[in-house]
């Protein structure tokens, strides 16, 4: 195997600072999945056509199976694992549980995310927005009907806290 | 049934949070220590001699530990059905799925450039791709020593006199249709660690849907490796989606074995996306030729089938998906004469297995899209024809299937109802309306000598209970149905139940999650064991409270009298004073329920369930005569589920069938060319996103069956199995064009258009 050389570079992932070693090809999800041990990032695809392995980058959602790691040092990584605080599920996550908009959990870290990072930059959206925003994270348990339905109880929150 | 305080409630998944959070553990994310990671190297043809196999140089590279070709599989062991698929394969390979070579490595990227430093001398020989050439006299055989590519299987039903029916028909409407190779797309791919003791004894990490069934095989295969008495423990890792595609044990799950054993330490394969669509089974393509035939008030008189299923180059349970194609063939509506024959044909194509339906959707599409003809040939509403023939309770069907519970018609009226039909249908304007019917097991499915599953409760000292379950949450919800039913007895909170369902040393045995089977069949049978378990707690507190247990309660973890509720003690104390006394014992009950179907005699015939879902769609289209594109306006899901324990847990079922279903109508297909796949990524796959998902509502009709749990029955397949046809019909409906082909592409709508518009019908 030919060897490439590693590069020294810090993380910021869910709040917190990794120095870490990382060839100049490896994706965020391998040094997510297999360096942090972060697995709650799922890799389903590997070509980013199907959403699993979303995480949020200064709150954007990207894909981590087609972004590198050394493209994104001295950003903000959040992943699932970094979505609940101090026990609790976040809102999101709790909106998800209750309308059971999960059933194998496999699409759902993804899902979750950019469903989070669409509500902080438009805490009411219409269900159109909403099904624009998911459009690139696929789910073949649920048929979406739910996934959406919860989206749309925060996004109805959202609109009668305005 | 009284009041009921947990059972018909929509309940959130038990195990959602721990899904939500990202700390759900899948076989992607299991490790062991020392694990080594497998890969398999795959044929680069359909069909070919294996001339030379040149291990050497993978062997060589840092990191590899072992490296296996078909040489090293011992005592020409074989997996399958029949047992006509060796993991690695040597002397030919039949597709280009066929395993050639595996490496273990310790690293994946290690093993991936493993596997392209074998080098493999191959001799190309011409391949079948189609099942009607395979068929014909003279064809090249794919496995010589069956001297036929036709598999030696007795698929054929027959009642009644069809001929003698045909020609007392007034009206006869004949066919032909076919179906694609769609796959499971499960989001999780399949995978496995194989780990051996020092006495080689294994345990094996799964995302299977049949732990207790996986487990006899490895036992099997171990043994034709030479281990004779050995234990095999399957653990369940979170399934990320099964539909089928984890129903039987595939070439991966013995290589990775092969290989453990081998290199002495863990290894551990897990599917790429590119394995998981070309080393995974599909659901089969098949060409139907149906006709069926009416009264001139259109009853049904006769229904005639022949079907041919390509069978690719090995034989899975797949090839008995038309056993289960019989159960609408033989009883969905009233037709008194049947004939029905299907042939399973070898190619070199890939081979099919089991997909949510099992072979129903197949058959439904061929039955429901010729009713309407048959309805239109007769001037009769082809709702009417359906009101007519349904099925109805009590009704004992030409394959000796007793009908109990069937809300067939309320399901149709709902679809009527919700739909507009009466002012929405025949206008031919662009937009129309079609319906499909559905008959599936909802009582489980004697397909194995035992339909049964275990269950073991214990209840520990402070009052909170361990459900013990062979049943398998793959998704679907059944922990949390399960914990309803034990909950409702107990009088407890969902939350003071634990179920664990992922430990063939721990769990008792099942036959598998699949045929719809789960909430009915580990239902009862978790109903069976609390209602002992409760048994005992009454007893017990009776004893201490000075009444009988009769006169006793239990609810929200208090046992008391009835008429003086002064008179209680709790659920944990009931547990201490049996525990903690001399000559003291645990509380444990286990309750076995195997349901009281039947297999089929030779003739195929036998009560296979013991109840029978139904359900009836229906949809509203609107066609683009320009494009050819088909766009739902409404959608209408109604099912017969008995009583919904969970209407929201239910609704997940049906509203993720019915989008399955449209995929399977309108888009999704397997482009295998020539033995090749050709799409065979999420790119080019057509899987529908929330884009493509139309407005469904899912429709609840509840009929209480008598011997499911508390009125239930089976909904995990139903979903998916009548959405083709009906969307088929609400085409013609539109637009008076009839596609036979499955998926149902813009491409042959406006081809058919065109067609219609030259007069050609």
């Amino acid at each position: 195997m030919k060897k490439i050389k590693g590069y020294s570079i810090t993380l910021t992932v869910n709040n917190e600072n990794y120095d870490l070693t990382a060839e100049p090809n490896r994706t965020l999800l391998e040094v997510l999945r297999d360096d942090l041990h972060l697995t709650g990032t799922k890799e389903s695809c590997g070509e980013g056509a199907c959403g699993s392995c979303t995480v949020l980058v200064d709150d954007q959602p990207v894909r981590s199976c087609l972004t590198l790691a050394v493209a994104v040092e001295g950003r903000h990584i959040t992943t699932i694992e970094g979505l609940s605080q101090g026990g609790a599920l976040h809102p999101v996550q709790d909106a998800f549980v209750a309308h059971h908009a999960i059933q194998c959990g496999f699409c759902s870290p993804g899902m979750i995310l950019t469903a989070y990072a669409l509500l902080k930059e438009n805490p009411s959206p219409t269900e159109e927005e909403i099904r624009r925003a998911i459009s690139g994270n696929v789910c073949r348990c649920t048929g979406y009907a739910k996934i959406v339905e919860a989206i749309k109880s925060l996004a109805d929150q959202g609109r009668q806290e305005r | 049934m009284g009041d009921l305080k947990v059972i018909g409630k929509r309940i959130p998944k038990k195990d959602a949070p721990l899904k939500t959070t990202g700390a759900a553990v899948y076989i992607q994310d299991m490790k062991v220590p020392g694990m080594l990671y497998g890969r398999i190297l795959y044929s680069k043809y359909p069909h070919a001699k294996i001339v030379k196999i040149d291990t050497s140089k993978a062997e060589a590279l840092p990191g590899v530990k072992v490296v296996l070709t078909g040489a090293d599989v011992p005592n020409n062991f074989k997996f399958g059905f029949i047992k006509d698929n060796p993991p690695l394969k040597t002397g030919k390979v039949l597709s280009t799925r066929d395993e050639v070579a595996a490496v273990a490595a310790i690293s994946p990227e290690i093993a991936e450039e493993a596997l392209d430093l074998i080098n493999i001398e191959y001799e190309e020989l011409p391949g079948i791709f189609d099942p009607l050439e395979a068929m014909k006299e003279g064809a090249a055989m794919v496995h010589e020593e069956f001297k036929s590519n036709v598999l030696k299987m007795p698929w054929k039903f027959v009642a009644g006199d069809v001929e003698a029916a045909k020609k007392a028909s007034a009206f006869i409407a004949e066919d032909t249709f076919s179906t694609q190779w769609v796959t499971h797309c499960c989001l999780g791919t399949s995978g496995c660690i194989a780990s051996l003791d020092i006495n080689n004894n294994l345990t094996m990490y799964s995302n299977t849907q049949i732990p207790s069934l996986a487990q006899n095989d490895f036992l099997e295969a171990l043994k034709v490796f030479g281990f004779k008495n050995k234990r095999v423990r399957v653990i369940q890792c979170v399934i990320g989606g099964g539909f089928g595609s984890k129903l039987d044990t595939y070439a991966y799950e013995y290589i990775a074995i092969l290989l453990a054993l081998k290199a002495r330490k863990p290894v551990k394969i897990v599917f790429s996306r590119e394995d998981e669509f070309l080393a995974t089974s599909p659901r089969q393509c098949t060409i139907t030729k149906i006709s069926q035939g009416c009264d001139k008030d259109g009853r049904l008189t006769f229904r005639e089938m022949e079907m041919i299923l390509d069978n690719g180059a090995y034989t899975s349970w797949g090839a008995t998906t038309p056993s289960v194609m019989m159960v609408p063939i033989s009883s969905l509506y009233k037709v008194p004469n049947i004939f029905y024959r299907a042939k399973c044909v070898y190619t070199n194509n890939t081979y099919s297995q089991a997909f949510r339906g099992y072979g129903n959707p197949q058959a439904t599409f061929a039955i429901e899209s010729n009713l309407d003809q048959l309805a239109e040939k007769a001037g009769i509403d082809p709702l009417e024809i359906r009101r007519i023939n349904a099925n109805e309770p009590g009704e004992v069907t030409p394959q000796n299937f007793k009908i109990t519970s069937c809300g067939m018609k309320e399901c149709i009226d709902e679809v009527v109802n919700r739909l507009d039909w009466k002012n929405k249908s025949g206008k031919h304007n662009g937009r129309g309306v079609g319906m499909a019917s559905l008959i599936h097991v909802g009582g489980a499915a004697r397909v194995y000598k035992s339909d049964g599953c275990g269950t073991i409760i214990k209840v520990d000292d402070n009052g909170k209970v361990d459900v013990i379950t062979g049943s398998s949450e793959i998704g679907q919800g059944s922990e949390t149905i399960i914990s309803q039913i034990v909950a409702e007895v107990l009088g407890m909170s969902i939350d003071d139940i634990n179920v664990i369902n992922n430990d063939t040393d721990v769990c008792p045995w099942d036959v598998g999650a699949h045929a719809s089977r789960t909430t009915f069949v580990a239902g009862n049978s978790a109903l069976g064991a609390a209602q002992k378990i409760k048994t005992q707690i009454m007893e017990i507190a009776a004893k201490n409270l000075g009444e009988s247990p009769e006169a006793l309660e239990m609810k929200d973890g208090i046992i008391f009298s009835v008429k003086d509720k002064e008179k209680n003690i709790s659920l944990g104390k009931v547990l201490r004073k049996v525990h903690y006394t001399l000559g003291g014992r645990m509380l444990v009950a286990e309750h076995f329920y195997d349901p009281p179907n039947e297999n089929f005699d030779q003739n195929f015939k036998g009560n296979l369930s013991v109840a029978y879902a139904y359900g009836a769609h229906g949809v509203e289209v609107e066609v683009d005569k320009e494009t050819g594109q088909v766009k739902i306006l409404n959608y209408i899901a109604a099912h017969d589920v008995g009583k919904a324990l969970n209407p929201m847990l239910l609704e997940g079922q049906i509203y993720g069938g019915g989008l399955m279903g449209i995929g399977y109508a309108l888009g999704e297909k397997m482009i295998w060319d020539k033995g090749y796949l050709k799409n065979g990524t999420f790119l080019d796959y057509k899987m529908p996103t929330v884009q493509d998902a139309p407005p469904v509502q899912a429709v609840i009709v509840e009929t209480d069956e008598q011997a499911g749990p508390f009125g239930a029955k089976g909904i995990g397949e139903p979903g998916l199995v009548p959405t083709a046809p009906a969307i088929a019909n609400a085409i013609y409906d539109a637009v008076g064009v009839r596609i036979k082909d499955l998926p149902i592409t813009p491409e042959k709508v406006l081809a058919a258009l065109k067609e219609k518009e030259k007069g050609n019908p």
